[in-house]
């Protein structure tokens, strides 16, 4: 009884902090805070469109880029070059990446053919890819193979280093008992090797994702008469800004949807894993 | 009331044909570069007995059980079973033979599951390369109802504590109906309740299948409740060849079995007076 005012005063702003937790919480749930800041960024850069900050032929209005992207949708120009794009992206990756891991099981397997193969393939892949484009231009013109090439060898390294050190670190013990419990070597890579090297190789995807749509970007850009490079090139020449940046922000989107993707699919094959799990 | 006491399984009728088989040693030597961790040793397992191996580490006896799992290769000397040598390696030494059973099996010190597969798959790889089908799926539920896990069936491995992962284990090293099953110092990193527990599980699995059994353990009590036999290997050698006929289940601190043990431990202490083990680096003698 002595201390009655500061017994009812105490309980006053745990209330309201406890109520912004569960506000943060529910936020949280729902995803807003990831998107918080890009949101925050559209509304600022707006803003200083709007009042004259920004002219349009440094950076156009969103409202403006989104009036092009809505444009470009409706002459169907979008989900062409968009295609294009995807099409490309995919067949490297494909391609390099089918490479990518039949070399690493091989290195990872073998002795031999590791000291056949692993020092030249280390060799290359300190040749940034890029750096070849000159000779790439003269070896396919401009066609789809200059791409696909580029893409393709962009996209082997991380795979092939990855599916390599996964395959190395695959515990010997493992291996062990499935010898000695009788598996046939098929089994055992099926059972065994590949499962135990998978977290690896799919960390070699998500590197792989992004050098893709960089290397794609790069090449489009240069060399190309379709694509989301190619649009976004064309509209340079005309001084289209807001094209510009929109073929800039369908990169971003791509890029975010490999990634999630990416992440998808770790989700499902990695289940058994306690760092997968949510 | 422990988990292998609610286990309807070991009510069931024994398999006629899970009978062990004999093993028989000759002059085996293992060398590791210049360093002898076997030499000259000879051993008869006649079938069907449980033999417990002790010793100091680094005695040989984990290099003994490698060879006769076939994991290792000897540098000299021969290894029979059922006055059979056997090919080392490949579907004929690990798979199952014409009726089923296969003749070698071991369970390790790590209970070696594989993380990415569940518990089921895991037991399923003891069958050796055999696609999954029904009937390999009711062999499976079986081998889980021996060690009283068949509800775990589903689970990924890492939600199992230490002792069920390595009873999963044993369920994989029972499906295929091994005739000679060697035990790594399977129980050596459980808690001292769940090693009971185990060693009791273990002795019943024994009773009920008969398989030849060969126990290597540095717990010198754990060898005299469950063995008929405990072998003393010192340097390479078998040094003590001790038969221990008392009745089972035997009850742990008895004063036969403490006075067994105690003799056992004199002589692996008292040794050590006279030279250290050591055996791996300098094996005298």
């Amino acid at each position: 009884m002595s201390t009655p005012t500061s017994t009812l005063a105490a309980p006053r702003p745990r209330r309201v902090s406890l109520l912004a937790g569960k506000l943060f919480k529910k936020l949280r749930r729902v995803g807003v805070l990831n998107w918080s800041l890009p949101i925050l960024l559209l509304v600022v850069w707006q803003a200083c469109s709007s009042f004259g900050y920004l002219t349009n032929n440094i950076l156009p209005s969103p409202a403006a880029v989104a009036l092009a992207g809505w444009k470009l949708a409706l002459s169907g120009a979008l989900v062409a070059n968009v295609w294009v794009s995807f099409l490309r992206a995919m067949a490297g990756l494909i391609i390099g990446g089918a490479i990518g891991f039949a070399f690493g099981f091989a290195n990872g397997l073998s002795d031999l053919s590791e000291k056949l193969t692993d020092t030249t393939l280390q060799m290359a892949r300190n040749i940034p890819h890029l750096a070849l484009i000159p000779l790439v231009i003269l070896w396919f013109g401009i066609d789809e193979g200059a791409k696909l090439f580029l893409v393709a060898l962009g996209v082997f390294f991380p795979i092939y280093l990855n599916t390599l050190h996964g395959i190395r670190n695959i515990d010997p013990q493992l291996v062990e008992m499935g010898r000695s419990y009788g598996l046939t070597p098929r089994e055992l890579l099926r059972r065994v090797i590949f499962p135990g090297a998978l977290p690896s190789i799919l960390v070699g995807l998500r590197y792989a994702l992004g050098i893709m749509w960089l290397t794609l970007i790069v090449a489009e850009t240069i060399a190309a008469q379709s694509g989301i490079g190619y649009m976004a090139m064309q509209a340079r020449e005309f001084m289209q800004t807001d094209i510009v940046v929109f073929s800039i922000l369908i990169y971003a989107a791509l890029g975010k949807v490999a990634d999630a993707t990416a992440r998808l699919i770790e989700k499902t094959t990695l289940a058994w894993h306690p760092a997968y799990k949510r | 009331m422990s988990f292998v006491d609610l286990c309807p399984a070991f009510e069931k009728n024994a398999d006629p044909f899970s009978d062990g088989v004999s093993l028989t040693i000759r002059g085996l030597a293992r060398s590791f570069g210049s360093t002898k961790v076997l030499s000259g040793l000879d051993l008869d397992v006649p079938t069907g007995q449980f033999v417990a191996i002790v010793g100091r580490s680094g005695c040989g006896k984990s290099t003994l059980l490698r060879l006769i799992a076939g994991l290792d290769e000897p540098t000299e000397g021969r290894l029979r079973f059922a006055g059979k040598a056997l090919a080392r390696s490949g579907p004929s030494f690990g798979g199952p033979n014409l009726a089923g059973h296969s003749l070698v099996r071991v369970m390790f010190q790590e209970p070696r599951l594989l993380p990415w597969a569940r518990v089921m798959a895991n037991v399923e790889i003891g069958l050796g390369a055999v696609e999954s089908s029904p009937q390999t799926r009711q062999r499976v539920i079986e081998a889980l109802e021996a060690v009283g896990l068949a509800e775990r069936a589903g689970e990924w491995p890492f939600v199992l504590s230490g002792g069920q992962k390595q009873r999963v284990a044993l369920a994989r090293a029972l499906i295929s109906r091994p005739q000679l099953l060697a035990f790594d110092e399977p129980l050596g990193a459980l808690d001292a309740l769940t090693r009971i527990e185990m060693q009791r599980l273990l002795e019943r699995i024994w009773l009920r299948d008969r398989f030849t059994a060969i126990l290597v353990t540095h717990d010198v009590m754990e060898a005299l409740t469950l063995a008929d036999r405990v072998l003393l290997i010192e340097s390479g050698r078998v040094t003590l060849d001790l038969a221990v006929d008392l009745p089972r289940p035997r009850r742990r601190g008895s004063a036969e079995l403490a006075q067994l043990e105690e003799g056992i431990l004199d002589r692996l202490l008292g040794d050590e007076q006279f030279e250290s083990c050591g055996s791996a680096r300098s094996p005298r003698r």
